[in-house]
């Protein structure tokens, strides 16, 4: 379970953030980018967030979590190519090793989105 | 309505392992030491091959090792009788060692013994081939191990691992006449993703191929160069 390490990292991440704006914030979305090439699962971290973040400042906090796909270029070919993982990670053309990975090592927070507390509480007193 | 602001992090979810890594890396560089990880699935032959190489390259090296191990001190204890440091790190119910539970090995390493001594530091990962490979602990290289009786297609189930190595360890290759493995398609596996990986096949058991292994360990300085 490799991701609940990862969360604590995004919980801290996510926390320093927090803590440097000049003013208090409310999170609403994390949105993350993970890569199909890596070790993470999208639904493993999802749990461990939900877990991890209970009663602190992200409770109920949405995850977003974009996957991007393996993508591979070729030089030999010169073009991109998708491989399958678990299956074939060589070039399906000309059968050239798999060198040059584009996409799908990402681990990234991408963005947060949040709002200011100062106006949700205007918003509040004003209903 | 309130408003919603959008702030652009892009943070590698890593980024505090890779620090913490990167801050080892600088610890082992300053004593002249060369760092390896070895990684591999539980029973693959680590420790073994570790007592072996301690046995046979004492008179050439100063070695440690930094032990991870989920639990106990089994591997610990049997790599002691070397006449090594072998520092434990009890990693918990962790899959894998991170940078930070490395750096208090490398502290205490440092506070026990002169670190200017040493010239190896073998880093035993916790038996696993998927946590270890995404994180760093600090070391120069990542050496991989994988057992004849694992399989040939265990390269493209677990590709991260075999991807990042930089050396792939065969063991166990003395129970081949009894395996149906093929080692032509596992080396071919392997290089689908990882075409410059030094591959090296050994049994620690007969002592066939360990050689090899340590003269890629006399070659260190001029691998990490390349």
């Amino acid at each position: 379970m490799h991701e609940t390490d990862m969360t604590k990292a995004l919980i801290v991440t996510v926390r320093d953030w927090w803590e440097a704006q000049p003013e208090r914030v409310k999170v609403a979305k994390i949105h993350l980018i993970v890569g199909k090439f890596t070790c993470v699962e999208p639904d493993s971290l999802q749990f461990a967030f939900e877990v991890q973040t209970r009663n602190s400042f992200l409770e109920g906090v949405k995850l977003a979590i974009a996957e991007t796909p393996l993508i591979a270029f070729c030089h030999q070919c010169q073009q991109e190519y998708q491989p399958e993982i678990g299956l074939q990670y060589s070039c399906p053309t000309c059968h050239s090793p798999m060198e040059d990975i584009r996409s799908g090592r990402e681990l990234k927070i991408d963005r947060i989105e949040y709002c200011s507390e100062f106006e949700l509480e205007k918003n509040a007193s004003n209903i | 309505m309130h408003q919603t602001f959008n702030a652009a992090l892009e943070i590698n979810l890593l980024h505090a392992n890779q620090t913490g890594a990167d801050s080892n890396r600088a610890h082992f560089d300053d004593w002249g030491i060369t760092c390896l990880n070895l990684m591999s699935s539980p029973g693959a032959g680590k420790t073994v091959l570790l007592e072996k190489t301690l046995a046979s390259l004492n008179q050439e090296f100063k070695m440690a090792v930094i032990e991870g191990d989920m639990t106990t001190e089994l591997d610990a204890q049997r790599l002691r009788k070397y006449g090594v440091p072998v520092i434990a790190i009890n990693t918990g119910r962790s899959c894998h060692l991170d940078s930070k539970m490395v750096s208090g090995g490398i502290h205490r390493l440092e506070k026990e013994y002169n670190p200017y001594e040493f010239d190896l530091v073998f880093v035993e990962n916790v038996g696993n081939l998927v946590c270890p490979a995404e994180f760093e602990v600090g070391e120069h290289l990542k050496v991989a191990l994988l057992s004849v009786t694992e399989g040939e297609d265990k390269p493209l189930k677990y590709p991260i691992m075999f991807q990042e190595a930089d050396c792939l360890l065969v063991t166990k290759i003395d129970l081949v006449p009894h395996l149906d493995i093929d080692l032509q398609r596992l080396e071919a596996n392997l290089r689908q993703m990882n075409p410059h990986l030094t591959i090296i096949h050994l049994s620690a058991k007969t002592g066939e191929g360990l050689e090899n292994w340590y003269t890629w360990l006399r070659d260190l300085p001029k691998n990490i160069k390349g």
